[in-house]
């Protein structure tokens, strides 16, 4: 049965010296170096993505038209949109997934290195074009980040060829990125460590990875037709040879709204270690956590079409995905109330990773709510396509999701580097993001329930003040991401020596490893009990 | 015994052939895109070359990782843990191919159900049928379109459905051919596994055929409508994975011949088999509901 592992090679894989040089991070098949690579470029992407907004932002300061024209300013809303969907959120869970699955579950790397490798090193490819389109005559993509028909078939710029192909290779790559994390959990998990005892982390990236690999591939299929619609003569989404528009947007949200999923489950996983840990309690409802993330998956293929009640549905069909939606609510509540009572009576501290993850537990919710008014058919007609829907899904992906990967960051830097951060410079940054993102996103309700419209570069007067406060929350925003690489590359340089396990209350496999944690983690697998 | 039963694990060497792949994507997207570009102009552009480039990288790329992967393996370094890694993540693979195709047969039940009966006037879409595109009628195949193209149908009888006797057959002699592999019989593997290759062959060959009565006979063409639309895009992916396919069948036959794979480790076959498995259930559904129905 067993196959005699030679014992030259053995020394050569084994080592727990990292290897130097550039060959290092081009070659590699480690998952710690992968998941490092991940997150760098997740954070470059970040900032990309993000000079993208201040842009928007810096025009919308004032009403009328100041620094771009606007047919630029569709293309900073589609990037943006596109860099951080795909180039900052996804690689950054990803990124996570590298570093922490095979620690979490004892395993000595994730099961398939190599295509490991080849997955990150898609993305920069992916990206560069994708950036590089915007230089091109006629400029980038300018028609949102959902590409709708026709805006993407009869009315886009050259470049939507270029477009469609960085999709194409994004996507092999996140495909082959879900497949490696669903191999690993399921098949390289240490001997004891049956599901039912995986961190929830693991967890809810199984699931993720599961998304992943079932709606990737449509994503790839909705940006074919549009390439042969706009290329090749076809007429999927043209009603003169019998398509319809309205089939883009049925494709593209099949994939998008477990794609919306896919980039929050990580962040209830991420969330779910963190809570406890500063409580120092065991997570209240295990059980009921997983089985709530399944569900959440699971409804996701069922609610697509709530981003299209105004584009015309027969009533019954509106209703349908209304109620589905709303459904989601009830494991979503699940999840919150689960941490709550986790926090309930337990001795609380108050390091960087609990801040973020308790503005994580009360923003997501702000996020939440205006997502069940957003659910509601009726009164979507009013809120749809205006910057109410900006300002819900920005509370939940940006102080939902990237408050969680900053959260993480900070709860998992010292097993990374060995060093504790500079936790002064890291509440300085909690506090200043807190504040803007509050600043920043809050007052988008209030314009969009008065009727501002959503990607228009020029606005009424009546909401000059509104945009000026948004636009300052957002510059501070901005800026503040900097106090962010401030303390990481601190804390990548040096810093007070981080013990084994630097929080008291933390649970799991990972910190049972030296810090930092050794090249190959575990050689043999640990027991688990 | 728990313990016992858990090896220690196998973590592949660092290798070059993963970013050599990324380049390789790189290209082919960038050369794609610009090909498309330049052909939408008439003009003679780089794009190709890129394009071609890429290709040939990723040629390079998959000679290289498999022969580093093949003399791995048969040099024994791999554990059974690896090959169950490697089977899970070709199970999952052919997954996201099944969703891949799921997105045109979406596109397809859309198209039929709802698109083209509502362009009819079907619901209370009277207007839009009276208005906008006045004397429309809805009928599948979708033989006039609104805008008023016009194509013939592509029957069921005659090719499509040799093809499909063909195409379930081979599913059946890739099978006997892993029953052979898996008994040790080489020779029963080499016979089938040669005849589900001629097979293939054979179907490509009718397929294209086809293509060509379509296109020169029924006047079917890839712009003329919808119908025209989901049939060439569906079978045309499904061609592009069956060729695909019997490649890979032809590498599983050469390396028979060189006495590679034994009864217990034969990863690669496995994947072969379940790939060309799925391409023959994929065809299948296409026979029915673009054929038949």
């Amino acid at each position: 049965m067993s196959t005699v592992v030679g014992e030259v090679d053995q020394h050569d894989d084994h080592h727990h010296h990292a290897p130097s040089g550039i060959t290092r991070w081009l070659f590699t098949t480690n998952h710690k170096d992968i998941g490092s690579l991940y997150l760098w470029f997740s954070f470059i992407m970040f900032l990309v993505g993000g000079s993208m907004a201040m842009v928007i932002r810096a025009e919308l300061f004032q009403p009328g038209l100041q620094l771009v024209d606007p047919h630029f300013f569709n293309q900073m809303t589609t990037v943006h949109g596109l860099i951080m969907v795909f180039g900052a959120v996804m690689p950054a869970f990803t990124g996570l997934a590298n570093w922490m699955i095979p620690m979490m579950i004892g395993a000595p790397d994730m099961a398939l290195p190599r295509m490991n490798n080849w997955s990150f090193w898609i993305l920069p490819f992916a990206f560069s074009i994708l950036l590089a389109s915007l230089f091109m005559e006629g400029g980038g993509p300018a028609f949102g980040w959902t590409f709708y028909a026709p805006l993407s078939t009869t009315y886009s710029s050259d470049s939507t060829a270029l477009f469609v192909f960085s999709v194409h290779i994004m996507g092999i790559s996140s495909i082959m990125g879900a497949i490696n994390v669903i191999v690993t959990i399921m098949n390289m998990r240490a001997p004891g460590m049956s599901y039912m005892k995986m961190p929830l982390f693991v967890w809810t990236w199984f699931i993720t990875a599961f998304l992943l690999i079932a709606v990737m591939p449509v994503l790839a299929g909705a940006v074919t037709m549009v390439l042969t619609d706009k290329y090749f003569g076809t007429s999927f989404f043209d009603a003169a040879g019998g398509g319809d528009p309205v089939l883009f947007q049925h494709i593209f949200w099949f994939f998008g709204h477990p794609e919306v999923y896919i980039m929050i489950l990580p962040s209830f996983g991420i969330v779910s270690a963190i809570i406890p840990a500063f409580s120092r309690k065991k997570l209240f409802g295990y059980a009921s956590m997983v089985y709530a993330t399944a569900a959440i998956a699971g409804l996701s293929f069922l609610v697509w079409a709530h981003h299209m009640f105004t584009t015309g549905m027969p009533v019954f069909a509106e209703l349908f995905f209304m109620y589905c939606t709303m459904l989601i609510s009830v494991p979503t509540g699940v999840k919150v109330f689960n941490w709550v009572a986790t926090m309930w009576r337990g001795s609380i501290s108050f390091e960087t990773p609990m801040l973020f993850a308790l503005a994580f537990v009360i923003l997501f919710t702000i996020g939440g709510f205006s997502g069940l008014m957003l659910a509601i058919t009726p009164v979507d007609f009013q809120y749809h396509d205006t910057y109410f829907v900006v300002a819900h899904f920005h509370y939940v992906l940006v102080s939902g999701a990237i408050f969680s990967i900053m959260a993480a960051a900070y709860y998992w830097l010292p097993k990374w580097t060995g060093h504790m951060y500079d936790e002064k410079l890291a509440k300085t940054h909690f506090w200043a993001s807190l504040i803007s993102v509050n600043v920043l996103f809050f007052p988008m309700h209030f314009a969009g329930l008065a009727g501002m419209p959503r990607r228009i570069p020029d606005y009424s007067i009546a909401f000059a003040d509104i945009n000026q406060i948004v636009s300052i929350g957002g510059f501070a925003f901005g800026l503040s991401q900097l106090i962010f690489l401030w303390v990481v590359i601190k804390c990548v340089k040096g810093g007070e020596k981080a013990p084994t396990k630097p929080w008291e209350g933390a649970e799991g496999l990972e910190w049972t490893v030296p810090s930092p944690a050794p090249y190959h983690t575990f050689d043999t697998p640990p027991e688990v009990k | 015994m728990a313990e016992q039963k858990h090896e220690k694990y196998y973590v592949p060497a660092s290798s070059p052939w993963p970013i050599v792949g990324a380049i390789g994507l790189g290209l082919i997207a960038f050369g794609a895109g610009h090909t498309v570009i330049d052909a939408s102009k008439d003009a003679d552009g780089w794009g190709i070359n890129v394009l071609l480039g890429g290709i040939a990288v990723i040629l390079v790329m998959l000679f290289g990782w498999f022969r580093d992967q093949i003399n791995e393996s048969m040099s024994g370094l791999y554990s059974k843990q690896l090959g169950n890694s490697y089977r899970q993540g070709m199970a999952w693979f052919i997954f996201s191919e099944i969703m891949f195709f799921a997105a045109f047969f979406g596109a397809l039940f859309y198209a039929r159900v709802i698109a083209v009966e509502w362009l009819g006037g079907a619901g209370n879409n009277a207007m839009t049928n009276e208005v906008l595109w006045p004397g429309f009628e809805a009928i599948w195949p979708l033989t006039e379109t609104p805008g008023g193209t016009e194509s013939g149908a592509m029957g069921w009888t005659g090719l499509p459905l040799y093809n499909t006797i063909i195409l379930i057959i081979s599913s059946f002699t890739c099978h006997f051919a892993h029953v052979g592999l898996e008994k040790g019989k080489r020779k029963q593997l080499t016979a089938w596994l040669g005849i589900t290759i001629i097979l293939g062959c054979i179907f490509l060959y009718l397929q294209g055929a086809e293509y060509v009565h379509a296109y020169e006979e029924l006047g079917l063409t890839l712009d003329s409508g919808i119908y025209g639309n989901t049939f060439y895009m569906l079978t045309g992916f499904h061609g592009m994975h069956v060729t695909l396919g019997t490649i890979m069948l032809i590498v599983m036959f050469l390396r028979v011949v060189k006495g590679h794979f034994t009864p217990e480790s034969h990863f690669a076959f496995q994947a072969t088999s379940w790939y060309w498995h799925f391409v023959d259930v994929v065809w299948v559904c296409l026979f029915i509901f673009v054929y038949v129905l």
